[in-house]
């Protein structure tokens, strides 16, 4: 493979810069973002900033700071405009779970309130995006966990459908419970996911890309090469059978069938999955009467008779929010069932408008890019699927909660990264990203001498640095 | 490795690329109609606590917004709610909105684009934007003697009163009855306005349905003025020219003749056109209808307006009819006389009479005469327009002659205004055997310089049957009517 060399994706002699002081700079502009946003739903609801805005604002602070030394530290070479993104994304979410909280506070006292625990999340979240760091010094170690990782992701899908751990919400069986906590299992399936497929494709990817028939003009591949992906089919249809979780359900597949194609640089999986997965979905269509009403309430809103008042009020929400929004505290976000949760898009498009929305999707758009980028200049085969995978799977769930959100295509029910209220994807993705950063560290270090091997710390990576960082 | 990873890149581009156009469509392209959506909640609470605009009569506000403590800051109230329900309609947080306050609702509530400019030095000098008004083209004096016409039936009297301004179109007077109080439906108090609501609809009498524009009945006698009016343009036939009268019209394809009223001869075997429409008689009608066809019928009565929505300004105009297909020879005789399955609208029945008083050329019905906004600057004059050249001048001349001798000395005369010539047709129409017989009086006067067109309809006067005439019941009000415009 003529793509593992890196000088195939950089010009010789080419040496990527750290940028840590860029993205400190950046993280600065993300807490404006989060703390500002935090004091604005203050002043547009109550009409003074809140209370507790420094001991709020110092301990968001605190975790950026936390999280920048960290990298600063242990992946100086890491992309430097991904963390920036995150906390800016992070933030945001934390403000606008504040505003509903107060919409709700209005309402009725004794309301729940959910930003206190979010913040909490996402403390956990970046203690775990740190331990990445620290624990994982060289993202090729997984490569030795590929089966442990999958034997993992199947535990965790099957957790929920346990009796007395598993819990339904909402129709969906993806809940488990320890203790007063619930956890959705399924977000740190999908890292596990990755890291199984990315080890098991490095492993298999010549066998599956040999041999194969021209047919039409596209090469398919061996009917016996088939298994796996038929057995990931077979997953992706159990977890919507029996957790009636469509959205996970699309994302594995999706997810799958992606890195397949990346590996053996086959279209032909392409079409053979796409195939696969439609008659799939029109199965699943025909025999799930969950799966119907969603695609009811997709194709005819307004039917009064369809069940899609959430989505037909958060229509409203968006639109009532316009090009520049209610502002912040002004709009009424909670007509929206469960607005903190899968629809806190439409809450954001409400009170900020489609200049918010505009921004949230740019921001989503440059993590994948981001991601997308540390596999093309990454040098080792491993590492180049995974952070595809993470990557594309990103790039898929926004793609499908957002487009659910905005009647793109049918809702299936996932979370926005980052944005949404929910321990489990928060820490999940805080994790995500630890393992890009991670591997974009190892990717953009200046190459080793070729008598340095691997053991090289950060000492010896500013000796052999061409560029002068300082 | 790399150049699937850089198809992956394209291909999230491309879901992100759709990600924000659908966002775009339906935050900026699509928002205007979510937002004009009658179940959104949120611009309904926004529209409720803010000023709107009020609708204006003769210079006076029949409906406006006052100021009231509670969450939502304005309460609508309506002045002489029942003479003017059918034309300001209600303004309900539950039910929506109804006549005026639905169809020049972007106005009244403020999100009109021609406020656009309002609603940005509002936002900049964080003012509430407020609506425009909206001046209708009633004349109050007239609203009042077609509302107290009604009224001196009684209250629960089933019938409507339009009165048009022949050369304009404009709708100088619109009462049905039995009418209804909008502010028992604009009321704050939710769970009140669902009582009044259900009572109102329980009501057997439909008080929330305009009798004027939302029902068609059989015109009877009224639509010989349509029959008349597709005689003399087809040319064989002149007021003085001689039609069949007698007691009754035999029909083809049946043992059953067609009578007249009361057992009536029409004055005689053979009379002129101007006296069959003078005693309104059936039997030169049916005949005339046989000897035109349903054809040159339909498509006369369809030149009025007939098989055609124009009204724009109250919502639910239900459209009058003439019956469709191959008629055959019998059922074409009694179209000819307005019954069978010939219905209209009252204002449709105005409209015949407006055209013949204008020269022939029906002007489209308006009731919205101006926008303003809220600094009362004019947003927006409505124009007369020509609507259909329903007959020639001509033809419209010798109609009004004809009309004239109606009042003079035919069936109309209780319509008759001393000093003023009077141009009318009545009409009483049979629907079922079992229900009292519908009264209509039609006309307009100066006759030879209309300023104002009537039609009136009584549907069921609670009187005897025999009492029940266009003539006795529906005439006087026609004449109140006109009487009230020609003397302002």
């Amino acid at each position: 493979m003529s793509s593992l060399n890196p000088l195939n994706a950089l010009p010789l002699g080419f040496t990527h810069r750290r940028r840590r002081g860029a993205e400190l700079f950046l993280l600065l502009l993300s807490l404006l973002v989060g703390v500002g946003g935090y004091a604005a739903v203050g002043l547009g609801v109550e009409g003074a900033v809140p209370v507790d805005i420094i001991g709020y604002g110092g301990w968001l602070a605190g975790l950026c700071i936390g999280a920048h030394l960290i990298v600063r530290i242990l992946a100086p070479y890491a992309d430097p405009v991904m963390l920036p993104i995150v906390a800016a994304l992070n933030g945001l979410g934390l403000a606008v779970i504040y505003r509903i909280d107060l919409a709700k506070l209005a309402d009725n006292e004794d309301a729940n309130t959910l930003a206190r625990d979010q913040l909490i999340w996402m403390t956990v979240g970046v203690v775990l995006f740190a331990a990445v760091l620290v624990l994982l010094r060289d993202h090729r170690r997984l490569q030795a966990f590929t089966y442990t990782a999958g034997f993992a992701a199947i535990v965790l899908l099957l957790m929920p459908l346990l009796p007395v751990l598993g819990t339904e919400i909402r129709g969906a069986r993806i809940w488990i419970n320890i203790g007063p906590l619930s956890f959705q299992p399924g977000e740190i399936a999908k890292l596990c996911l990755v890291v199984f497929f990315a080890g098991y494709l490095v492993l298999h990817r010549d066998a599956l890309a040999l041999a194969g028939r021209r047919f039409v003009g596209i090469d398919l591949p061996r009917a016996r090469d088939l298994g796996p992906i038929l057995v990931m089919w077979a997953i992706s249809l159990a977890v919507l059978v029996f957790q009636r979780d469509l959205g996970s359900s699309l994302l594995f597949f999706g997810l799958f069938l992606v890195m397949l194609y990346v590996a053996t640089e086959r279209p032909g999986w392409l079409v053979v999955g796409t195939t696969l997965f439609v008659a799939g979905a029109y199965t699943g269509f025909l025999l799930f009467s969950h799966v119907q009403s969603r695609v009811d309430a997709w194709l005819r809103p307004f039917d009064p008779e369809s069940n899609s008042y959430q989505i037909v009020q958060g229509m409203y929400g968006m639109a009532w929010g316009g090009l520049v929004g209610r502002g912040l505290g002004q709009g009424d976000p909670i007509q929206i069932p469960i607005a903190e949760s899968d629809f806190i898009f439409a809450a954001i498009g409400e009170e900020l408008g489609l200049t918010g929305t505009m921004a949230i999707i740019v921001l989503y758009g440059l993590i994948v890019e981001r991601a997308l980028r540390t596999a093309l200049v990454c040098r080792d085969a491993f590492g180049k699927l995974l952070a595809t995978g993470l990557g594309v799977v990103f790039a898929l769930q926004v793609f499908v909660v957002i487009g659910g959100v905005t009647k793109l295509i049918p809702l299936t029910g996932l979370t926005t990264p980052f944005l949404s209220y929910g321990g489990s994807s928060l820490v999940a993705n805080w994790a995500i990203i630890g393992l890009l950063l991670r591997i974009s560290d190892q990717a953009r270090r200046p190459m080793p001498e070729l008598s340095g091997g691997q053991d090289y710390g950060p000492d010896e990576d500013d000796a052999t640095a061409v560029v002068s960082l300082r | 490795m790399n150049k699937p990873i850089r198809t992956m890149a394209i291909f999230c581009m491309l879901l992100f690329v759709a990600l924000m156009l659908n966002t775009t469509y339906l935050q900026y392209v699509d928002a205007g109609d979510l937002n004009a959506r009658d179940d959104n909640k949120r611009v309904r609470d926004a529209e409720f606590s803010r000023k709107r605009g009020a609708i204006v009569a003769g210079g006076k506000a029949v409906a406006k917004s006052v100021p009231v403590k509670d969450p939502y800051a304005y309460q609508r109230v309506y002045r002489e709610p029942f003479k003017y329900a059918q034309l300001t309609g209600y303004y309900s947080y539950i039910y929506g909105r109804d006549a005026v306050e639905l169809t020049e609702n972007e106005i009244l509530s403020g999100s009109d684009p021609r406020l656009f400019v309002d609603r940005v030095v509002d936002m900049v000098g964080d003012n509430q934007p407020e609506g425009g008004s909206v001046s209708l083209t009633i004349d109050p004096p007239a609203q009042d003697a077609a509302f107290a016409g009604l009224r001196a039936l009684g209250n629960r009297v089933e019938g409507a009163v339009v009165a048009l301004e022949p050369s304009t179109g404009k709708i100088l007077a619109l009462a049905s009855s039995p009418s209804y109080d909008p502010n028992l439906l604009a009321s704050h108090d939710f769970s009140e306005v669902q009582e009044n609501r259900e009572r109102l609809l329980e009501d057997e009498a439909d008080p929330l349905i305009n009798r004027a524009t939302q029902e068609v009945y059989p015109p009877g006698s009224t639509f010989k003025l349509v029959t008349a009016a597709a005689a003399l343009k087809s040319g064989e036939y002149r007021p003085d020219s001689i039609v069949k009268g007698g007691l009754s019209l035999d029909l083809p394809q049946t043992e059953n003749p067609l009578p007249n009223d009361g057992g009536s001869d029409c004055g005689g075997e053979r009379i002129t056109l101007t006296q069959a429409l003078m005693v309104s008689c059936n039997v030169s009608f049916g005949f005339l209808g046989l000897q035109l066809g349903d054809t040159a019928l339909r498509e006369q009565a369809e030149k009025f307006g007939f098989g055609d929505v124009y009204l724009q300004d109250l919502d639910g105009q239900a459209v009058s009819r003439f019956p469709e297909g191959d008629v055959d020879d019998p059922l074409t005789a009694y179209s000819a006389i307005g019954q069978y399955e010939v219905a209209a609208t009252p204002l449709q029945m105005a409209m015949v009479v407006a055209g013949i008083g204008n020269g022939g050329t029906v002007m489209r019905p308006y009731v919205v005469d101006e926008v303003r906004a809220p600094d009362l600057s004019v947003l927006d004059q409505t124009n007369p327009e020509d609507y259909r050249e329903a007959v020639s001048s001509s033809v419209a001349r010798d109609l009004t002659e004809m009309m004239i001798e109606v009042v003079d000395q035919g069936t109309g005369t209780t319509a008759q205004i001393p000093g003023i010539k009077v141009a009318g047709k009545t009409g009483t129409a049979q629907s079922e055997a079992d229900r009292p017989p519908y009264a209509w009086f039609v006309s307009f006067a100066p006759a030879d310089d209309p300023e104002v067109a009537v039609a009136v309809l009584v549907e069921d006067a609670g009187v005897e049957r025999d009492a029940i005439s266009g003539s006795g019941l529906a005439a006087p009000i026609a004449k109140a009517v006109m009487e009230a415009v020609i003397n302002r």
